[in-house]
């Protein structure tokens, strides 16, 4: 895990436990602040991020909607213009799809379209799916759709700390937000403070240091990226990895800065490399170096609809083994090819039995 | 016109606003061969008595939204006329520094909520606007309101329906307004609708409908003036349709009788009819000459102001990306 060392605490808590804390503190800091989505209010509480909240809140403020992403959507951009500081939580980022004409539309142009006149203070969480069946419709990264409009920002935490402070400073941000955050990263557990924090937009993380290959996770992949750094080592590879956290604004410095002292850079993405978020990373990295570029590559989702059963949906994804024999080929182009006798799926993965 | 004949400071009110508006885009229909106004035009000319019946029955402090055929209802509800003017010129001094043009008017002061050239996605925007004015928690009858304008094709995209369900089930104080011009750009209605009957279609998510065949803008503003009543009451959203006709072209300021979609003798009947005119004829000739006067005065200030207004600075394609 790309867990920063806060000494502050030595609490640890669950991605699931940060989501929730951030939203109530910020609930009760700013009564501005208010959660609507299908099935936010109910017994499961979009898998414990928002449970509590209604008891303590009540309806107006956290509340259940119509199937309507579509009216939702403009509702909740309608109602920041007025002022307030919606949260629009959807339990698979799939289904933003259906809200795609009002946040591109209206949400990411209204501040400029209007000279300044409105702003939109709009957070959309949305989780990524992965495993047990969760196919076609429930495991797309559309992340890299929504850094291409100008007016949107764009989080993707993956550890409790930064879901905690990302989602702190999006409730904040006068600015649309889409909040990605992966389901399986939902049970890892992190040192979080109790008081409320928030954790800057575009700056990454530099989560391991090394001086042979940087491996930048996005996502889920980031775990991965950990992993195969560990695999890397055994065969005397120093992989550095980082985290970019936040997408857009992006913290291109620093990813460029460990290209050009480890003079290789892999982009795994959380998503399809086609036009994706690690295309950006590769073009922009490129764009900046003087002299000698980085050698460069991307791994992502399979060029295919993510299919059912695990016996195909484990080629799917890039992995921790897939990662470091890529990264191992880069670093050695020479050697003949190298893949580590490892056994892919982490323990929370695992441990991961679905449904939902 | 029993029952809705207005006082004589309601009259001129209104026939100012009818007055002001049909001149305002005269004169940009007249401008826009000299090339000054870059921006696509939907003129409203024709179609005034919708957005000055209903305007007229809002407070100042309300909020109303309406589409890229905005001119009417943006002068109507109070917007800035050299604003407006500057915005349409693309000068910096607009409402939104040029970066709107005409599709995209906005001006929060006087309320009126940005303009949006995508059908039907204010309506939602409007409805989410008046959800949180429901959170004011103003004591009833004193609430805050918002008026959404939107055409007759902007109710078959599934949000229209979607904002209904939501605004009732929700009792959201938002006056839905559609304006029935019988067209979505060329294609009649006999093109797009299984049944005309619009209004029966909106009954069915307990909203509360009203039914204005003829356009008379002291119905509309009687019809208002008590939905508006019902909904600061809290009793929840109502629906107007106002049927109207737009006599000018789709976009741009000219005419396209010739065009093989429509005739000229469709026109007729709303000609004949035509608020401005008939509202002026209510007043005795010296007020309205009064108000004619005044109403070329501003027109002719607001094109000064537009003509003599700078140009936004090279910087400013950069500024409002994103908010502060």
């Amino acid at each position: 895990m790309s867990t920063p060392t806060d000494p502050s605490s030595q609490r640890s808590l669950s991605y699931v436990g940060a989501l929730n804390e951030a939203v109530e503190q910020e609930m009760d800091l700013d009564p501005g602040v208010f959660v609507i989505g299908l099935n936010v209010d109910d017994h499961k509480g979009i898998q414990g991020t928002t449970q509590g909240l209604f008891d303590k809140f009540g309806p107006d403020r956290v509340m259940d909607t119509p199937l309507s992403e579509d009216a939702v959507t403009g509702i909740s951009i309608g109602a920041a213009m007025a002022g307030m500081r919606p949260i629009h939580v959807h339990i698979r980022m799939d289904f933003l799809l259906l809200c795609m004409n009002q946040l591109i539309n209206m949400a990411a142009k209204a501040h400029y379209m209007y000279g300044g006149q409105t702003k939109v203070p709009l957070v959309v969480r949305s989780i990524i799916g992965k495993s047990w069946g969760q196919g076609a419709q429930h495991s797309q990264g559309l992340h890299s759709m929504f850094m291409h409009v100008p007016g949107l920002k764009v989080v993707a935490p993956t550890n409790a700390y930064d879901a905690k402070g990302c989602l702190t400073a999006a409730i904040r941000d006068n600015n649309p937000v889409i909040f990605v955050e992966h389901r399986l990263l939902y049970s890892t557990e992190a040192p979080v403070p109790e008081a409320p924090y928030t954790v800057e937009f575009g700056k990454a993380r530099v989560v391991g240091q090394g001086t042979d290959i940087t491996l930048v996770g996005i996502s889920y992949m980031l775990v991965e990226c950990l992993r195969a750094r560990e695999l890397l080592a055994e065969v005397g590879i120093s992989a550095e990895v980082i985290d970019p956290v936040s997408l857009m604004p992006l913290d291109v410095d620093t990813i460029a800065a460990s290209a050009g002292r480890t003079g290789n850079l892999l982009v795994v993405d959380n998503a399809w490399t086609v036009a994706g978020a690690g295309s950006e990373i590769v073009a922009a990295v490129c764009e900046r170096a003087t002299g000698n570029a980085p050698v460069v590559g991307r791994m992502g989702y399979a060029p295919t609809t993510c299919p059912t059963t695990p016996v195909l949906e484990k080629d799917f994804y890039p992995n921790a083994t897939t990662i470091a024999a890529r990264a191992f080929a880069m670093v050695r182009p020479g050697d003949k090819p190298w893949s580590p006798d490892a056994e892919p799926t982490l323990p929370h993965e695992a441990a991961f039995k679905g449904p939902f | 016109m029993s029952g809705n004949t207005p006082d004589p400071e309601t009259l001129a009110r209104v026939y100012r606003s009818l007055r002001l508006i049909r001149r305002t885009e005269e004169e940009i229909a007249r401008l826009y061969p000299s090339d000054k106004i870059k921006s696509p035009v939907h003129l409203s000319i024709g179609q005034e008595s919708v957005s000055v019946g209903v305007c007229d029955a809002l407070n100042d402090d309300d909020m109303m939204s309406a589409t890229y055929r905005g001119h009417a209802a943006y002068l109507a509800k109070g917007g800035d006329l050299n604003q407006m003017m500057a915005e349409l010129y693309g000068k910096g001094t607009g409402g939104a520094g040029g970066k709107a043009g005409s599709m995209h008017l906005v001006d929060m002061k006087a309320g009126v909520l940005g303009m949006s050239a995508v059908v039907g996605t204010t309506i939602p925007i409007a409805a989410g606007y008046a959800f949180a004015m429901k959170r004011e928690g103003r004591p009833s009858g004193e609430g805050r309101i918002t008026a959404g304008f939107f055409g007759d094709g902007a109710t078959e995209e599934g949000v229209f329906s979607e904002t209904l369900n939501f605004a009732a089930l929700h009792k959201l104080p938002i006056l839905f307004v559609c304006e029935n011009n019988g067209f979505a750009i060329h294609s009649p209605l006999s093109n797009r609708w299984a049944t005309e009957a619009l209004c029966e279609r909106v009954r069915t998510y307990g909203i509360p409908t009203h039914e204005i065949d003829d356009a008379d803008v002291f119905t509309i503003r009687r019809t208002a003036v008590d939905a508006i009543q019902a909904i600061r009451a809290g009793e929840g959203p109502q629906f107007m349709e106002c049927k109207t006709y737009r006599w000018r072209e789709h976009v741009g300021p000219g005419e396209d009788y010739d065009d093989d979609y429509r005739t000229r003798d469709e026109l007729a009947p709303w000609q004949e009819n035509d608020a401005m005119a008939t509202t002026g004829e209510m007043l005795d000739a010296a007020e309205r000459d009064a108000i004619d006067k005044d109403v070329e005065q501003r027109i002719a200030e607001a094109i000064a102001f537009a003509e003599q207004s700078p140009w936004p600075e090279p910087e400013e394609l950069f500024s409002h990306v994103y908010a502060d």
